[in-house]
C-alpha cells in the first residue's frame, strides 16, 4: 500500500481536520463527532439536510455543506456507514425547528443506522425524515436484491433539495422534491482498476492489465462482469445504452448530466467520455441543459468513471441552475 | 460483573480481533472488505468499556453496554445488527448474575428477533441468521431434552457451523453481497462466519 497517510486508524480525523482548516467558511467540526455543519446556520425557518455515509468518497458528502446544498454531513469509517449516535448529533446541530431531512445512499448498513438516527431523534421531539437514493442502474431489481445502490446521483439530490430547502419550503416539499429527483435519476460506472481501504491494506479487487469492471459499486464490490479494455467512446456507448435501457427518454427531453471520476481518473479522461455523452443524447435529440465533470462521489483512488443522467422537468431544471456555495461546488 | 462473564466477553472479543482479516478476506469476495476491520475496532472498544464494568453482576446491564458500545463504534450493517441483538438479549438476563438454560435460550430468541427486525431479513438470504436461527433451534432441542447449557451450546455451535457451510450453497438476497446475485454463490458468508466463532468462543471458554 502506497498512500499518503500517517496512520489507517486516524485518516478520517485528520482529513476532517484539514477540511475545517481548508473550508473555515464554509464547514465547522461538532466537537468529538465526525460531523461537519455549516459555518454559519441559517436562521429559523429553513429545513435541513443532513447526508453522510462511509469515507472515500470525497467530496461526498461534507464538500456539498453549504448555502444551497447540505446542512451537515456526517463521516463514516472508509466505506462503513457512520453510527447512529453519530447522525444523531448531526441532527441536533442542524435542526432549526422546521424538520430534517436525511439523504442516505442505498446500503443496508446506511440505512440501518440512520433509521436509528431518527428514532433517536424522534424520541426527542425532532421531526426528521428520509429520502434514499438508488441511481445505480447496473444491478437490475430482482426478487433477489433488496434494491438499488446509491451512487453519485446522489449529488444531484443534494443540489436540487437543498435549493429547495434554501427556498423555504417545509419538509414535505422537500421531500417530494428530492424523492422526484431519485425517480428520475439513472447512474452507471465501470472501474479500470482498483482501490485500497487504508486499515485493509490491500487493493479491495485485482483486474488484469487490459481488464475492466462493468457496474462497479463504489466501495470496491464487484460489478455486473468483467471484460476487455475497450475504447473511450465504446465503454460510454455501453453505459449510456444501460441507462437509457432503463429510463426511456422521448426526443426533446431535457436532461443533466454528470461525469463522475472515481477518484484516480484524469479530468483529460472525463471530458472525452463527455463528449461522446454528449454525442449519443444529441443523437437522440435530448437536450442537455447542464453538465457537471469532475469528482463528486470518488472511491478512494480508483480508476474508472460513472454517468449519471437526470431527466428534467422545469421545476427540477429550476432548483437545478440555483445557486450554491459549498467547497465542492459554487455556482451563481 | 462477575469474573465468568467478563471472561466470557472477552473471549469473544479476542476471537473477532484475533480473525478480523479472515472475515475481512471473506468479506473482500463478495461485499466491501471491512468486516472483520469493523468488528475489530468494535470489539476494542467493548474492551476498554469492560474494565469500567468490572463490578457489575447484572448479566442485562453488560450486555446492554456492549449492545451500545457495538451501535457506537462498528457502523456498516453489522454494528446495529449485532448491537441490536446485545441490546435484546440484555432484556431476558436484566437482573440476573447467573443464567440457566431457559434464559441463554430466552436471550438467543431475543436477539434473532432483534436482528430480524433491524435487518429485514431471515434465513436462506446469506446473512449471519443462516448461522445463528438453527444455533438457536439445536439449542432449544437440547434444551426440552434437558440438557445443560454446556451441552445445548456444542448442539448450537454444530449447526452454526454448518450453517456456515450452508451460505456457500446459496446467493446473497442482502446487503452488499445481494448486489453480486449468482457470483455470490460458493463463497461462505461473513456475517454467519463471525457469529459462529463467537458462539464457539463463548462455547470454548465455558468448557474450560
Amino acid at each position: 500500500m502506497k498512500k499518503v497517510i500517517n496512520v489507517p486508524e486516524q485518516v478520517v480525523e485528520e482529513m476532517l481536520q484539514g477540511m475545517v482548516l481548508a473550508h473555515s467558511q464554509y464547514v465547522k467540526r461538532i466537537d468529538g463527532f465526525e460531523v461537519l455543519v455549516r459555518a454559519n446556520k441559517p436562521g429559523a425557518g429553513k429545513v435541513a439536510l443532513v447526508s453522510g455515509g462511509g469515507s472515500g468518497h470525497e467530496p461526498s458528502h461534507a464538500g456539498f455543506v453549504g448555502r444551497g446544498m447540505l446542512d451537515g454531513a456526517v463521516a463514516g469509517a472508509v466505506f462503513t456507514s457512520p453510527t447512529p449516535d453519530q447522525v444523531y448529533e448531526a441532527v441536533k446541530a442542524v435542526d432549526n425547528g422546521k424538520g430534517v431531512l436525511l439523504i442516505i445512499k442505498n446500503y443496508s448498513g446506511d440505512v440501518m443506522n440512520f433509521e436509528m438516527a431518527i428514532e433517536m431523534a424522534n424520541a426527542d421531539g425532532i421531526t426528521v425524515d428520509k429520502v434514499i437514493v438508488n441511481d445505480d442502474v447496473a444491478v437490475e431489481n430482482s426478487t433477489w436484491t433488496i434494491g438499488r445502490r446509491g451512487i453519485a446521483g446522489t449529488v444531484l439530490v443534494h443540489k436540487i433539495a437543498g435549493a429547495k430547502a434554501e427556498a423555504g419550503a417545509e419538509l414535505e416539499e422537500v421531500k417530494r422534491i428530492a424523492d422526484k429527483v431519485i425517480h428520475n435519476v439513472r447512474s452507471m460506472g465501470m472501474a479500470l482498476d482498483s482501490c485500497t481501504v487504508p486499515a485493509a491494506g490491500k487493493p479491495s479487487f485485482i483486474l488484469e492489465e487490459n481488464e475492466i469492471e462493468i457496474g462497479m459499486g463504489i466501495h470496491g464490490e464487484p460489478g455486473t462482469h468483467r471484460e476487455v479494455l475497450r475504447t473511450a467512446d465504446e465503454i460510454t456507448d455501453h453505459l449510456v445504452d444501460k441507462i437509457l435501457a432503463d429510463m426511456p427518454l422521448a426526443s426533446g427531453q431535457e436532461v443533466a448530466v454528470l461525469i463522475n471520476g472515481l477518484g484516480a481518473t484524469p479530468l483529460m479522461e472525463l471530458y472525452i467520455v463527455n463528449r461522446k455523452v454528449a454525442a449519443l443524447l444529441k443523437e437522440k435529440g435530448l437536450q442537455i441543459a447542464k453538465t457537471y465533470v469532475g469528482n463528486y462521489m470518488t472511491s478512494l483512488e480508483m480508476a474508472g468513471f460513472s454517468i449519471s443522467i437526470l431527466k428534467l422537468d422545469s421545476e427540477l431544471k429550476e432548483l437545478l441552475l440555483a445557486p450554491a456555495d459549498t467547497p465542492a461546488l459554487v455556482q451563481f | 460483573m462477575s469474573g465468568d462473564l467478563y471472561e466470557v466477553i472477552s473471549a469473544v472479543g479476542e476471537t473477532i480481533i484475533g480473525n478480523r482479516q479472515m472475515l475481512t478476506d471473506l468479506d473482500a469476495a463478495i461485499g466491501d472488505g471491512d468486516h472483520g476491520i469493523n468488528m475489530a475496532r468494535g470489539f476494542e472498544a467493548v474492551k476498554a468499556k469492560l474494565q469500567i464494568l468490572e463490578t457489575e453482576s447484572d448479566i442485562g446491564k453488560v450486555l446492554k453496554t456492549v449492545g451500545m458500545t457495538l451501535i457506537s463504534s462498528v457502523g456498516g450493517a453489522a454494528g446495529p445488527l449485532y448491537g441490536t441483538a446485545f441490546l435484546r438479549a440484555a432484556a431476558p438476563s436484566q437482573g440476573k448474575a447467573e443464567l440457566d438454560v431457559e434464559t441463554v435460550g430466552l436471550m438467543l430468541e431475543a436477539a434473532i428477533a432483534g436482528i430480524k427486525e433491524r435487518g429485514k431479513a431471515t434465513t436462506g438470504e446469506k446473512t449471519m441468521l443462516d448461522a445463528l436461527v438453527p444455533a438457536y433451534e439445536a439449542f432449544q432441542d437440547g434444551a426440552k431434552k434437558g440438557k445443560s447449557v454446556i451441552e445445548c451450546l456444542e448442539l448450537a455451535c454444530e449447526a452454526a457451523q454448518k450453517g456456515v457451510e450452508y451460505t456457500k450453497t446459496i446467493i446473497a438476497t442482502k446487503g452488499r453481497a445481494s448486489y453480486l446475485g449468482e457470483r455470490s454463490r460458493g463463497h461462505q458468508d461473513p456475517g454467519a462466519t463471525s457469529s459462529y466463532i463467537m458462539l464457539k468462543a463463548v462455547l470454548k471458554h465455558l468448557r474450560r
